[in-house]
């Protein structure tokens, strides 16, 4: 994994009527790692503790090196935070809220100009940053959020649940932009969401807390590329009265083991292979194509993080409606 | 991932610009002290509605020119009448104005407060490096400022003419010196007792008319207590129920030390012993207004 960005060892935090981390123990490198989480699950008490504003009860945790119990001013010069929740002033722009901001974390006031400007672009905010946030779209006011994060160029952001609210379109643009901060600017990004299927197209590593425990730590490669599966289905025709088969068979021949997708829906007309990569696919058209048979879908069904947590409420809720 | 693609159909130009490579920042950061400043001018020129919209100019240059004012009057009177005085002391002169200035505190520590609050700003300032007392001091020293502007722009117009009207030099700077520190110490202790009680609240509305309660309702039970034991001829009590308003406070530190005539019932002010506990009480009201915030802002966290 290479350079640890966030460690915690042993991380507790206890409020008089609840244990909010329990003894929490993560290395996270560099990259977008999602933290995963029911409601009440820990994740802004994490980040609050990470930010150095919030002392652990037990435990240790560092960021960058840098030790959160003792060094927190300093952890928050190289780092962003978006907060959950609402955090904008309405009667002013965009603009002069996010060179304010910028300001307030040392950048000298030219500087703080043309990186809101640049910041607030690469949000996606063009003309409407001039004019007042109480008539932004809930995408916009995010937006914004987003940008007081990234203004000052931080080693790393701290994004808490930054598609709340958000409808699907959003969303994805929101997940997109995330994707971004790491690929194009550089930055490292712990994004936390209660939605699992949502941060696996996103982030390159996964932490899962429930209750304040650890669930599970792991790439996301580790979780989908290994399951990567094809769904196939056929049409069937007077030649081949039983189309399904009739692949299977071809591509039994061929040397490719199928299985039959049984628990799927259509079950019985599904077939289930592992690809291998672009020759599978092109294997298969050909089969197909041969047989004169119609492809009714051929599609990547990929695991979905939520499917390989069993337990955990979340996982539970989340694996409903899901799987492509 | 819209946004990101750059195609030849959709709005070309937009999305051209946004596909201006990232630039990292590599140049200074200039740490606490300097977002202290930043936070301190920001504030400062927002209780003027600076940089605000201009809404939120009227009230406070509206306040400002009612404080200059009868400052000006005065000054074209007795330069137009040869006068040997001005008509007003200059530590009497916030004194006689105290509705305005309380006036003017009422509508600026919310503004400068309670709005953070209310929106939920202050988790921001607190995730970046300042930490609570950078914040409670670039706010109470903002609004301290933003109040000695008020209070000491009149005295300044007063001197000015008195000079023009060719009063004495010595006198005229004497009693200018004296009324800037007791603006001074008024603007310090109504600052801290307007955002104590501002901060208390995240609802400016409430913010506002508590700040009002606070300094004319503690006023008008004072005056009326003083008047009464003023009656009864104890003019022991008149000084001791003086310490109970933020007004007659600084009118009874004026009246010992700085060569101001009270505004008591009766015109006796404290002796300097019991000035001493005039300027005790002041200053402790300032500490503790200072600490209120603190403790008030440590709580408020993320
Ligand atoms: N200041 C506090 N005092 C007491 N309990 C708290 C405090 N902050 C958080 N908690 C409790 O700690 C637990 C974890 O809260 P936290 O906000 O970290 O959860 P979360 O994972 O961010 O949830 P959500 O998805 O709702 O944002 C919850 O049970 C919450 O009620
Ligand atoms: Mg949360």
């Amino acid at each position: 994994m290479g350079v640890t960005v966030i460690a915690t060892e042993s991380l507790s935090k206890r409020f008089p009527r609840v244990t909010a981390l329990d003894r929490l123990s993560v290395d996270i490198g560099p990259g977008v790692t999602g933290l995963v989480g029911a409601n009440g699950a820990g994740k802004s008490t994490l980040i609050k503790i990470l930010l150095g504003l919030s002392p652990a009860t037990e435990g240790r945790a560092e960021v960058l090196g840098l030790d959160v119990a003792t060094k927190g001013a300093d952890i928050r010069e190289r780092v962003g935070y978006m907060p959950e929740h609402d955090c904008l002033p309405p009667d002013v722009s965009a603009t002069e809220f996010v060179v304010h901001m910028a300001r307030m974390s040392g950048l000298p006031p030219t500087a703080a100009r043309e990186r809101t400007a640049d910041t607030l672009r690469h949000v996606g905010l063009y003309e409407e940053r001039y004019r007042p946030i109480g008539g932004y779209s809930t995408g916009m006011k995010q937006r914004v959020k987003l940008a007081q994060a990234l203004v000052h160029d931080p080693q790393l952001v701290f994004l808490d649940e930054p598609t709340n609210g958000l409808d699907p379109v959003g969303r994805d643009e929101m997940l997109g932009l995330i994707r971004r901060v790491h690929t194009d600017f550089g930055i490292s990004v712990l994004v936390t969401s209660h939605l699992l299927g949502e941060l696996e197209r996103t982030c390159d590593h996964v932490v899962v807390i429930d209750g304040g425990k650890l669930l599970r730590s792991s790439s996301t490669t580790d979780f989908t590329q290994t399951t990567t599966t094809l769904a196939i289905e056929v049409t069937d025709t007077d030649d081949h009265p039983d189309g399904t088969r009739a692949v299977r068979d071809a591509l039994h021949a061929r040397g490719v083991t199928v299985e039959d997708g049984s628990g799927l829906p259509g079950a019985g007309h599904v077939l289930l292979l592992t690809a291998a990569g672009e020759e599978t696919y092109d294997l298969v058209r050909d089969v197909i194509a041969d047989l004169g048979l119609g492809l009714v879908r051929m599609e990547q069904r990929r695991h979905h993080i939520s499917e390989v947590f069993k337990d955990g409420d979340a996982a539970r809720k989340e694996a409903v409606g899901h799987g492509n | 991932m819209a946004t990101e693609q750059p195609t030849a159909t959709a709005a070309g130009d937009q999305t051209r610009i946004h596909n201006i490579g990232y630039r990292s920042y590599d140049g200074p950061r200039l740490g606490r002290a300097y977002a202290r400043r930043s936070l301190y001018s920001q504030s400062l020129r927002g209780a003027y509605g600076l940089g605000r919209s201009a809404k939120s100019k009227v009230l406070p240059m509206l306040l400002f020119v009612v404080m200059c004012l009868p400052a000006g009057i005065m000054v074209a009177v007795a330069v137009a009448t040869k006068a040997n005085e001005l008509p007003l002391d200059y530590t009497r002169y916030a004194i006689v104005l105290q509705a305005v200035i309380s006036l003017y505190v009422a509508a600026q520590a919310p503004q400068s407060v309670s709005r953070d609050l209310r929106f939920k700003t202050v988790p921001l300032y607190f995730s970046r490096p300042i930490e609570t007392s950078d914040y409670v001091r670039a706010k109470y020293a903002a609004l301290a400022s933003a109040l000695f502007i008020l209070t000491a722009a009149p005295l300044l117009v007063l001197y000015v003419g008195a000079l023009l009207a060719e009063l004495d030099f010595a006198d005229q700077t004497e009693g200018f010196a004296q009324g800037l520190v007791s603006v001074a110490l008024l603007s310090l202790l109504f600052a801290g007792l307007g955002l104590v009680v501002a901060s208390v609240t995240p609802r400016r509305g409430f913010g506002i008319a508590a700040v009002i309660a606070v300094l004319t309702i503690t006023y008008g039970a004072v005056s009326t207590l003083q008047a009464i034991a003023d009656v009864q001829d104890s003019s022991g009590a008149v000084v001791w129920i003086g310490l109970f308003s933020p007004i007659t406070l600084i009118d009874g530190v004026q009246s010992a030390f700085l060569g101001a005539t009270s505004a008591f019932p009766g015109g006796t002010g404290p002796s300097n012993a019991e000035g001493v506990v005039y300027v005790l009480v002041t200053l402790g009201l300032i500490a503790g207004a200072y600490g209120l915030l603190m403790r008030r802002y440590k709580k408020v966290g993320l």
